[in-house]
């Protein structure tokens, strides 16, 4: 590694103020409209502040005064996941969108905000994700415990395999797999986040004895077969989650299953 | 839910929440989770430090005796202290549990628990899972409960808000009432118990590094309905957070663990580049006052002496800002010793603090303060329960690091059993008839009707604006009595103009506006219990300085302190501390023998 300098690269005319052009839709089922608005330029805004000085007062850029649009967030560190849409076309989390970066990247002076497409809209960029929590009860994402009293530590693990499982267990749910995987949608494929989760108990010494009952959820027709490996979900992952490494663990797991399973019986 | 057994309502999905829902769960009792947001989104995923628990495996003799000492003299001896026993005696067997529900914890060359050094101890107590320890512990119990939820033990009501407690003519809890925040439909919550571990109420300050669920709304109301609120003053401002347009971004005291120095230019407003400024015309202050310890000062210490600084109109380009520099350090070291947390500092600045000086301010990080309780968890309200950050018990003056997971997790555990206790022996009467769910109801509708129709002007999101502002300059740091005085007075006027608010949404589906609103009128109500709570409090302690009190005074103030609503003004009074098992001693971290607390 060089000690090249690296400082971030800016915009070099900073413009006064950055257009939002914002999917707008009142409820789910409503016909989506667009409306821009201007936010003054601050050179550390990201799309959540830019937001925010919108909701206080919702006037476009016509001078029409509108309604505030709505949004999720809450951590605001990219760690809970919730604040997730598509950016100029990229789904990812709005708390670490800076607008500096996202106007050099499209050198444009204006930034476009949808809501994920593969979930129910509920209003503006805000939509439910809660099919993705269904999925983890598909999977059986858990380890079965005798009871959670005082029963000792659990088993001794190596440092890699604890490693290779906090890389997969870093999953906040977000949603940004799913929505740019080309074979999700309408129910007819549970995505690589769930098969994930079901990878990072079935590593687990403890979590591998109910093995079966997570790739029996992996198996049916929404099951994992319908991975088309177009390796979509690696390139959007925030977490940077190994998640095509996972699909084919997990593969090979049913696979081996499927030909060996009858000696277990 | 089944007619003959008791109800359990829990307010709040973090770890606290969830540690009380899996323990009522295992117990046979079926449970409702009312939470703003996806439980698996709570705040807690955002503690990165890790766990405490004297576990031992480094040899060194470290035991929950020396985790309880360490707790306590780290709480300026404000915490009562057989709570603390009782936690730190439980903190192993709560690490080891955590590792059989598979948190993928830090190993040993053995494939062991790893622990690491903290702040306020010289012990390795710390268990962590990379750098995001809340994050995975909240998992491991949102995967607990889920499997809970799937055998139809566990009802969980996401994307809902408490409003208030269902009390019954004898002031019992019977309940709760929630808002649905998509419909805005309210929802009666009939139960035998109610826990609430909605966290804590940092939103209060502005921006502050907690999520923005964090407004201590529900803790509010239930202070409103006769909960007493207990030590509110103790507000812990960690000494480096990264200041953004949105929120404060932790940056972890290990920058300056590994040489960072912090500095402003001794010329007030100077603009020009960090990098042009020579070193003789940089303050770098904390090495000027405290040669010894330089920037590795205590905690509070470094909080107060940037916070000055910047109050002196040196902070940089006059802004609540000083530098955090590591450009000292070949970018190599840094990125093996720092690099998560640098990539934290870039994602969301956007420079790389390996080469440009990172700019940070204290950020309002943890209430030490909250709903009073007793040793079980239980607050004054009969039926009512407490836990996790929204209760005061554990900390006292001020926390240790990694002993919030903890709290939280302890909590939940203790409040779970009580709480069956307690509906165990509860007469229901005809409390389920009687009309006074409905009565409550009724009583929500008509203050969200009042907000909706209301056409006074006022923004509520300035007003939000404007009470942040005046907490943070005057109720965070270093506390003077004249502005606690015309901090409340401003409280008080911001209440006024509160009553006159316009909503600015008229589309009321999945509306943020009447939420936020009921959200800014309970934390205005806690504002002032922070505020004269301080006020009265004529010492220093722990996170709570004045420079008019600079010493630790027991005769008058080894108290807790206890807020009781009223119309007019929280009313105070004061309860004695349990020092029974640590005679107090003079907090000292200057001396050799003991390090400095978190």
């Amino acid at each position: 590694m060089t000690t090249a300098h690296m400082e971030k690269k800016r915009l070099d005319n900073p413009p006064k103020s950055v257009k939002f052009k914002i999917q707008r839709r009142e409820k789910e089922g409503a016909a989506a409209t667009w409306e821009t608005f201007e936010v003054r330029y601050r050179r550390n805004l990201n799309v959540i502040s830019a937001l925010m000085d919108i909701r206080k007062n919702p006037v476009t850029i016509d001078g029409k005064e509108t309604t505030p649009p709505v949004w999720d967030m809450s951590c605001l560190e990219q760690v809970c996941g919730i604040c997730t849409m598509v950016i100029d076309g990229r789904v990812r989390q709005s708390c670490s969108a800076l607008v500096d970066d996202l106007l050099i990247d499209s050198g444009s002076d204006t930034v476009t905000l949808a809501p994920m497409s593969k979930f129910p809209n509920v209003r503006d960029l805000k939509v439910d994700r809660t099919k993705m929590f269904d999925h983890l009860k598909q999977v059986n994402a858990w380890i079965e415990l005798d009871g959670t009293y005082n029963l000792g530590p659990g088993p001794h693990i190596p440092n890699e395999t604890a490693q290779d499982r906090y890389a997969l267990s870093r999953c906040m749910t977000c949603g940004c797999c799913l929505e740019a995987c080309p074979q999700y949608g309408d129910d007819n494929y549970i995505g690589p986040q769930a098969i994930a989760q079901a990878r990072l108990f079935n590593m687990h010494p403890v979590g591998k004895l109910t093995a079966d009952e997570r790739l029996n959820g992996l198996m049916g027709d929404d099951g994992i077969t319908n991975c088309g490996n177009a390796q979509n979900c690696i390139q959007v992952c925030p977490m940077s989650l190994p998640l095509t490494k996972a699909i084919y663990e997990t593969n090979r797991e049913i696979t081996v299953d499927a030909l060996f399973g009858w000696l277990k019986k | 839910m089944s007619s003959g057994g008791s109800k359990f309502a829990i307010v709040g999905g973090g770890l606290a929440g969830l540690a009380a829902a899996m323990k009522l769960s295992e117990a046979g009792h079926e449970v409702d989770i009312i939470s703003v947001v996806p439980v698996k989104r709570s705040h807690s995923v955002c503690a990165q430090g890790g766990i405490n628990g004297a576990v031992n495996t480094k040899g060194e003799g470290d035991s929950p005796a020396k985790h309880l000492d360490d707790t306590v003299y780290g709480g300026d001896f404000l915490a009562n202290q057989p709570p603390v026993k009782r936690m730190t005696d439980m903190a192993p067997e709560i690490i080891y549990l955590f590792d059989r529900m598979g948190v993928p914890f830090s190993r040993t060359q053995e494939g062991l628990l790893d622990f690491r050094r903290f702040g306020g101890t010289l012990h390795h107590r710390t268990a962590f899972a990379g750098a995001s320890t809340g994050q995975q512990l909240l998992y491991a119990l949102d995967e607990q409960v889920r499997k809970w939820e799937v055998q139809g033990m566990v009802r969980k009501f996401e994307g809902w808000e408490m409003l208030s407690l269902v009390m019954d003519d004898h002031q019992v809890c019977r309940g709760l009432i929630a808002m649905n925040l998509q419909t805005l439909e309210l929802k009666a919550f009939a139960a035998d118990a109610v826990i609430i571990a909605t966290g804590g109420p940092g939103l209060i300050f502005g921006k502050s590094t907690n999520s923005m669920t964090c407004t201590g709304s529900a803790v509010a109301a239930c202070y409103q309905q006769g909960a007493k609120y207990a030590n509110g003053e103790f507000i812990q401002v960690h000494p480096t957070s990264i200041p953004g347009e949105d929120k404060l971004r932790l940056m972890s005291e290990s920058a300056r663990g590994e040489g960072g120095r912090v500095w402003v230019p001794r010329t007030p407003g100077d603009t020009r580049n960090p990098k042009d400024i020579p070193a003789d015309e940089r303050l770098y202050f904390l090495e000027e006052k405290y040669p010894a310890y330089g920037n590795l000062v205590p905690r509070d210490i470094a909080t107060r002496e940037i916070f000055q600084v910047c109050l002196d109109g040196k902070g940089i380009g006059g802004e609540n800002q000083v530098y955090l520099d590591l450009t000292h350090i070949p970018a190599e070291t840094l990125t093996r010793k720092l690099g998560a947390i640098l990539e934290i500092y870039e994602m969301f600045v956007g420079d790389d603090p390996r080469h440009v000086p990172m700019r940070i301010f204290p950020g309002v990080h943890y209430s030490m303060g909250g709903l009073w309780v007793d040793y079980e968890q239980r607050t004054n309200i009969p039926g009512l329960f407490a836990a996790g950050e929204c209760d005061y018990s554990i900390h006292g003056a001020n926390r240790l690091g990694a002993n919030s997971l903890l709290s939280c997790v302890y909590g939940g555990f203790v409040a779970a059993p009580a709480a069956v206790e307690y509906a165990k022996n509860v007469e229901r009467g005809d409390t389920e008839s009687n009309g006074i769910h409905e009565a409550e109801l009724k009583r929500q509708q008509e203050i969200n009707d009042g907000i909706i129709h209301n056409e006074g002007g006022e923004n509520q999101y300035q007003l939000h604006e404007e009470m942040g502002k005046w907490m943070t300059d005057n109720v965070t740091v270093v506390r003077y009595n004249d502005r606690l005085i015309a901090t409340d007075e401003k409280l008080r006027e911001l209440q006024e103009r509160f009553k006159k608010i316009s909503i600015n949404d008229s589309n009321l589906w999945a509306t943020q506006a009447v939420p936020h609103a009921r959200q800014l009128k309970n934390m205005l109500e806690l504002a002032r219990v922070i505020t004269l709570g301080a006020l009265n409090r004529n010492e220093s302690r722990g996170a709570h300085y004045k420079p008019e009190f600079p010493e630790r005074d027991d005769e008058n103030f080894l108290k807790t302190t206890i807020a009781e609503y009223s119309a007019e003004a929280p009313v105070f009074s004061y309860e004695p501390v349990d020092v029974s098992l640590i005679e107090p001693r003079k907090r000292d971290y200057s001396s050799k023998g003991k390090a400095k607390s978190n």
